[in-house]
């Protein structure tokens, strides 16, 4: 049973199902967040349905491209044996 | 009848019983010691035990209350935990050091003044410091030592602190540094503070942890993921509650560590710079300071502890298996460790705050305290650095590690009590997750937080899988590459070359050539002038003293010729000089 649930995320001959899964929950959660029942919170954002979806996507590409700038352009990357 | 046991006692007296001990007795031993101290917590009511006077100071080994019961459950059961994760090795003063390490931990969280604090700190130190060394290679040598150059320095600081903070206040009850409104000052706080932060990992203090954790043993490194941070999450929560400064030291904690994790191809050092990243929650947590902030930060270094265990067990794991550490090296093991990967990923859902996971119950009470308290930027750098923990934790590393391209290795599992381990610290994380009333029940103050609402539960799947979305398009630039990423270890590493330069080079120079002007110069010098000054003594001082000594010969021989024998002469003599002081009176002195 393990097993199988770990095969389903290696092997490549799921990657179309794999790929269908993801857009599907990610179309779930959206819309899962306009159906929320809503306390109004602190922040304007409390109240925005879809707010964290887009938030949360661009973090996960801000953080990639800022990382990947600072280690190469920062010069924080450098070969194996720097410190030898 | 006896009212406590320290439980660290057990793990120090526990230390010494080891090496006495052979094969399956060990084993038991091994075992036994971490279920008693699981037993002893279970069993503690709050109160004040142990206090004695030493050398006229009020000592308090065990102060126990519900944030040191809460500190003392988690490490206890993750000593366990770790044990039974180790049970296969074989090197004795690996486990002596474990154990004396969470027992100088247990010290730390139960100690009711400075002093037990500061000798359990420095054990912990050197105590944590052997299960670096003890990976026998040459790199892990280096960074043990550099490991240990820094704590030492913190112990150092925290000692002058301490000493200073007695001086100050005529006390040495550890307690509160700061008033009500978390306000406080002066260089004992300072120093105090800096060596708590320094424990903390905080940047840039924190590349020791960075730098030796991936040198650690496999299993050394279980135990160094759970307790240094976590004791000094602890201190901090009681010294420092609501020291403003905390909030946003824990903010760059929490994104530093990401940001560092992105360049990362050293599996466990990647696993480590997010312990930098999630003590920064706990820090932001301390900083805020209110009862649901500080619940936070407990509750989540509770959770913490067992998942960053599991992580680091897992990728253990890998490690002991395949010989292998860097990403570029790893690929397509889900074919032959699916359990690992499994449990591993229990670990990543949990760290990530996944509902029904552990992370979930507990790090959004810290940002919901955050909230709470109106900060909202601090709400969204701390949920940018959430995505961050799900897309190098949860994505990236199983990705390259266990998936992605096929190194061709085909590891079988791990031993059975590594495995057993794993599933153990997987357990807690679902059932914290699931049941998080039996953790909020342990908590310092009261709870009011309720973590599955239907916003809170679609609000954090939405960061999470649009995360994933993100993780998807943007693989190919996320590819580890072959490479170390410079941290603030760069100063002392490059300092202590240059110090080595200066020591070899100019230093030595100045040696030579000072030793060669002695020789050739002033000892030349040193020479003539004491042949200048042989000759003076026999010419000049000899023959002056010769010629005082003949002198006062003749002179003795004149004065003996006077001298005749006859009592007149002598009546005489007397008569003239008498005539002669009259004469000088009356003509000399009374003119």
């Amino acid at each position: 049973m393990i097993a199988k649930i770990v095969h389903f995320f290696g092997d490549t001959k799921f990657a179309n199902w794999r790929r269908r899964a993801l857009v599907i929950v990610l179309v779930t959660v959206v819309i899962a967040d306009f159906l929320v029942e809503r306390d109004h919170g602190e922040f304007f954002w409390d109240d925005l349905s879809g707010w964290w979806a887009g938030f949360g996507f661009l973090s996960c590409v801000v953080i990639i491209v800022v990382s990947k700038a600072i280690g190469h352009q920062g010069r924080i990357m450098r070969d194996e044996d720097y410190y030898d | 009848m006896i009212e406590w046991i320290h439980p660290g006692l057990l793990f120090v007296v526990g230390a010494l019983i080891i090496p006495l001990l052979k094969s399956q007795w060990r084993k038991i031993w091994l075992l036994l010691v971490p279920l008693l101290a699981v037993a002893s917590v279970a069993t503690m009511s709050p109160g004040d035990y142990g206090s004695f006077e030493f050398v006229n100071v009020h000592l308090l080994v065990g102060k126990v209350d519900k944030l040191s019961l809460v500190f003392a459950w988690v490490f206890t059961v993750m000593a366990f935990i770790g044990c039974l994760y180790s049970l296969h090795v074989r090197d004795t003063p690996q486990h002596v050091a474990a154990f004396l390490y969470v027992g100088s931990a247990l010290g730390v969280v139960f100690a009711g003044d400075w002093f037990i604090l500061l000798v359990s700190w420095e054990v912990m130190a050197f105590a944590s410091a052997y299960l670096i060394f003890a990976s026998h290679q040459e790199q892990a040598t280096r960074a043990g030592y550099r490991y240990l150059l820094v704590h030492v320095t913190g112990g150092v600081m925290l000692f002058g602190g301490i000493v200073l903070h007695g001086i100050e206040t005529g006390s040495f009850f550890f307690g509160p540094l700061v008033d009500e409104a978390g306000k406080g000052g002066g260089l004992a706080f300072n120093l105090i503070l800096l060596s708590f932060l320094l424990n903390a990992a905080v940047p840039p203090l924190n590349a020791w942890l960075t730098d030796a954790y991936p040198e650690a043993t496999v299993t050394g490194a279980v135990f160094l993921s759970a307790f240094t941070t976590k004791t000094a999450v602890y201190v901090l929560i009681r010294t420092f509650p609501g020291t403003e400064i905390l909030i946003w030291l824990g903010v760059i904690m929490a994104l530093y560590g990401v940001i560092y994790a992105v360049l990362e191809n050293d599996c466990r050092r990647l696993l480590a710079y997010h312990i930098v990243s999630q003590v920064g929650y706990m820090v932001v947590g301390v900083g805020i300071g209110t009862e649901m902030a500080l619940n936070g930060s407990s509750s989540h270094a509770f959770a913490h502890i067992i998942y960053k265990g599991l992580l680091f067990m897992g990728a253990g794991a890998v490690i002991h298996m395949t010989g292998c550490r860097k990403l570029t090296e790893m690929g397509g093991l889900y074919r032959s460790m699916p359990w690992t990967v499994f449990l591993y990923m229990i670990g990543a859902f949990a760290i990530s705050a996944f509902p029904l996971f552990s992370g979930f119950v507990t790090k959004s009470m810290v940002i919901a305290a955050a909230a709470g308290d109106n900060r909202a930027i601090i709400v969204l750098l701390l949920t940018v650095a959430s995505s961050g923990t799900f897309l190098h934790t949860g994505l990236k590393l199983p990705y390259y590690m266990f998936f992605g391209k096929d190194c061709g290795l085909r590891p079988p599992e791990p031993p059975l009590n590594m495995l057993l381990a794993m599933g153990i610290a997987a357990t807690l994380c679902i059932g914290i997750g699931v049941f998080p009333g039996l953790l909020y029940n342990l908590l310092p103050h009261p709870v009011e937080f309720i973590p599955y609402t239907g916003a809170h539960i679609t609000s954090s799947l939405s960061i999470l899988m649009f995360t994933a979305a993100g993780f998807v398009l943007l693989l190919r630039s996320l590819d580890p590459e072959k490479t170390i990423s410079l941290d603030t270890d760069w100063f002392y590493r490059k300092g202590a070359l240059l110090f080595m330069w200066f020591a070899q080079k100019p230093v030595t120079w100045w040696e030579k050539n000072l030793s060669e002007l002695s020789d050739t110069v002033i000892l030349r010098m040193l020479h003539g002038s004491a042949k200048i000054s042989l000759r003076f003594d026999i010419s000049v001082i000899d023959a002056v003293v010769n010629g005082v000594a003949r002198t006062a010969l003749m002179c003795g021989a004149k004065v003996r010729q006077l001298q005749t024998g006859v009592v007149s002469h002598y009546a005489m003599y007397m008569v003239a000089g008498l005539l002669v002081c009259i004469a000088l009176y009356t003509f000399g002195w009374l003119r």
